[in-house]
């Protein structure tokens, strides 16, 4: 194979999983992240790999929580419909504290909704499509060549924080195609699983993986417990990028492939004198809070780009205690903003400042 | 100018080779030339990235493009258009064929194969080998047979359309020419074209044959 190869965004994950050692894949079918599928179902049988496609989402997401169990590096992916039915599996997952790799590349909902790019799911990704106490780490690459280094990342946080890390792309990174390398990938280092139900070889106790805890009291410790690692995730995996922003009077955020049309508008805004930089948050739980926080010192004024009704908005303002004006701008139902539309906003913002 | 001249020329290859690419840049072309052109958008396999893409320069231009009415909305299913007979039917028009990729892709040919075969065509085969899985020449034989078998239609020639997306430069170009010879030998086809895109033909021009320049056409996001 060529140093650099040209491949879509879904390719992407399907042979960055195989560099990082995953060997199990489960899922099931839906536009626009087919290809990973596709891909991994040719690959997977020349590197010794299990590739299943399951009779359904469900199925597909507690085969993840079995070979999560036995210590397995595994993933399944979806789209934005698969994943609600997903969303059971891992929050069982969450609370068996299991590590899993779950691809969201998301298309316009809700309901059966559509099949163009989306990011209506942030809500479902940050703050849990499924039920009770639980976190996931959520990704957000913004380009075919960082699809690659976070799903390295991913497989190597789920192990070294024992908790699902999903991987939030959209129709337009999962389909768009970019010339990419593929490094060899160098685990950290990482614990070993001595809580997997392996095999006991006959020389310790048996290992029981459980998300039932019938008395308060023992489950609210093992929330706790859980807690104090999510505490730990936050102070330190936190990931943002920023681009022109030291003097920068309006800040426009936008994650994923919303960030590159932003960028493309902050520089021309900045060709026309408004002084706009972007803040793209890699990682969308940790938020990157500290960064809105020292940039909310110098900034005027925020600008959230989204492609959904306005979702990731509500972290910003969170995060700097609302001590700026927030505003927004977005499209949905898998409709792309345009770097002019971008542009029309902030100069409104910037004539109001 | 070194696209096929016949009646039929269908497109077909690997999964994201470039076929709609081509097949839109030589429909332009024989359109260019005064010719009657139609384009038939057989892709059953991607929703995504099609013919429908380039309607308003079609439009335009006055090609005629048939493409199932559910091409770019949001009824993700298989479905090839009701007009595409029409094609075969019209003895005063040139038909570009785009096919979906891989042999899933080239199923629905199928069903035209004795109308093909009645009028005469072209197939080329179109390759990227900078796409992992058609990297190999055996990978690639493999697939460009799988091809022939799901649409029983033997290729005619080779399409190469080797790059990087934006970071080509005249060296990717130059240096994926061993594996379009090797194909070519493997396949037992000639090399029809070289597909490079506009502005990289002057740096290639004499040092490749039978380069074509073509634009890239359809939808980008950034």
């Amino acid at each position: 194979m060529a140093d650099k190869v040209l491949v879509k965004g879904n390719e992407a994950l399907g042979e960055a999983a195989i560099k990082a050692g995953c060997r199990f894949f489960f899922g099931y079918p839906i536009t626009p992240q087919t290809e990973l599928s596709e891909y991994l179902a040719k690959r997977f049988p020349k590197v010794g790999g299990t590739f299943l496609q399951a009779e359904s989402e469900v199925a597909a997401i507690n085969m993840v929580l079995g070979a999560a169990s036995a210590g397995a590096r595994v993933m399944t992916s979806s789209s934005s419909p698969g994943i609600s039915l997903k969303s059971e599996g891992i929050s069982y997952i969450a609370g068996s504290d299991l590590p899993a790799v779950i691809v969201n590349i998301q298309r316009g909902g809700p309901g059966l909704g559509g099949i163009q790019p989306s990011q209506a799911d942030y809500f479902q990704a940050t703050k849990g499509g499924g039920h009770g106490d639980y976190r996931l780490i959520v990704l957000a690459p913004n380009s075919v060549q960082e699809i690659v280094s976070l799903t390295f990342d991913a497989f190597d946080l789920a192990d070294l924080y024992r908790m699902p890390v999903m991987i939030l792309g959209d129709g337009m990174l999962g389909q768009m195609m970019e010339p990419v390398e593929f490094p060899e990938h160098s685990d950290r280092v990482l614990p070993e699983k001595t809580w997997a139900t392996d095999t006991t070889q006959g020389k310790r106790k048996k290992n029981i993986v459980n998300s039932l805890y019938i008395k308060p009291d023992v489950l609210e410790k093992i929330v706790l417990d859980r807690y104090a690692r999510y505490a730990e995730v936050e102070a330190k995996e936190a990931r943002a990028e920023t681009y022109l922003t030291d003097d920068a009077d309006i800040i426009i955020t936008a994650y994923g492939a919303t960030s590159r049309i932003s960028r493309n508008a902050v520089d021309a805004l900045r060709a026309s004198g408004i002084k706009a930089g972007l803040l793209r948050p890699i990682t969308l739980w940790p938020f990157p809070k500290a960064e809105y926080q020292r940039l909310a010192k110098t900034a005027k004024a925020f600008l959230t780009v989204e492609m959904s009704m306005g979702q990731m908005i509500e972290d910003v303002k969170l995060s700097i205690d609302c001590s700026r004006p927030v505003h927004f701008c977005g499209r949905t139902g898998g409709m792309i903003p345009t770097p002019g539309e971008i542009e029309a906003k902030a100069r409104e913002i910037a004539a109001s400042l | 100018m070194f696209y096929p001249t016949g009646r039929i020329t269908i497109y077909a290859g690997h999964y994201g080779s470039g076929k709609t690419n081509l097949a839109v840049n030589h429909a332009l072309a024989l359109a260019g030339e005064g010719k009657s052109v139609k384009v038939l958008d057989l892709d059953i396999v991607n929703p995504y990235f099609r013919t429908k893409d380039s309607e308003a320069l079609f439009k335009e231009r006055g090609i005629t493009l048939i493409a199932s009415e559910f091409a770019n909305t949001n009824v993700d299913i298989p479905a090839i258009p009701a007009a595409a007979q029409s094609a075969f039917d019209d003895p005063r028009s040139h038909v570009i064929i785009d096919v979906g990729g891989d042999d899933m892709g080239a199923v629905a040919l199928g069903r035209y194969q004795r109308f093909i075969l009645r009028e005469g065509y072209d197939m080329l085969l179109v390759v990227n080998r900078y796409r992992p899985l058609a990297s190999e020449i055996p990978d690639a034989v493999k697939i460009a047979r799988e091809i022939e078998t799901a649409c029983r239609l033997p290729f005619t020639g080779i399409a190469a359309n080797s790059n990087l997306g934006r970071e080509t430069d005249p060296e990717t170009v130059l240096s994926s020419e061993a594996y379009t010879l090797a194909l070519a030998e493997a396949m037992n086809l000639p090399v029809v074209y070289r597909a490079v895109k506009q502005d990289l033909y002057p740096a290639l021009s004499g040092k490749l044959d039978r380069l074509e320049p073509v634009e890239l056409t359809g939808k980008t996001y950034f």
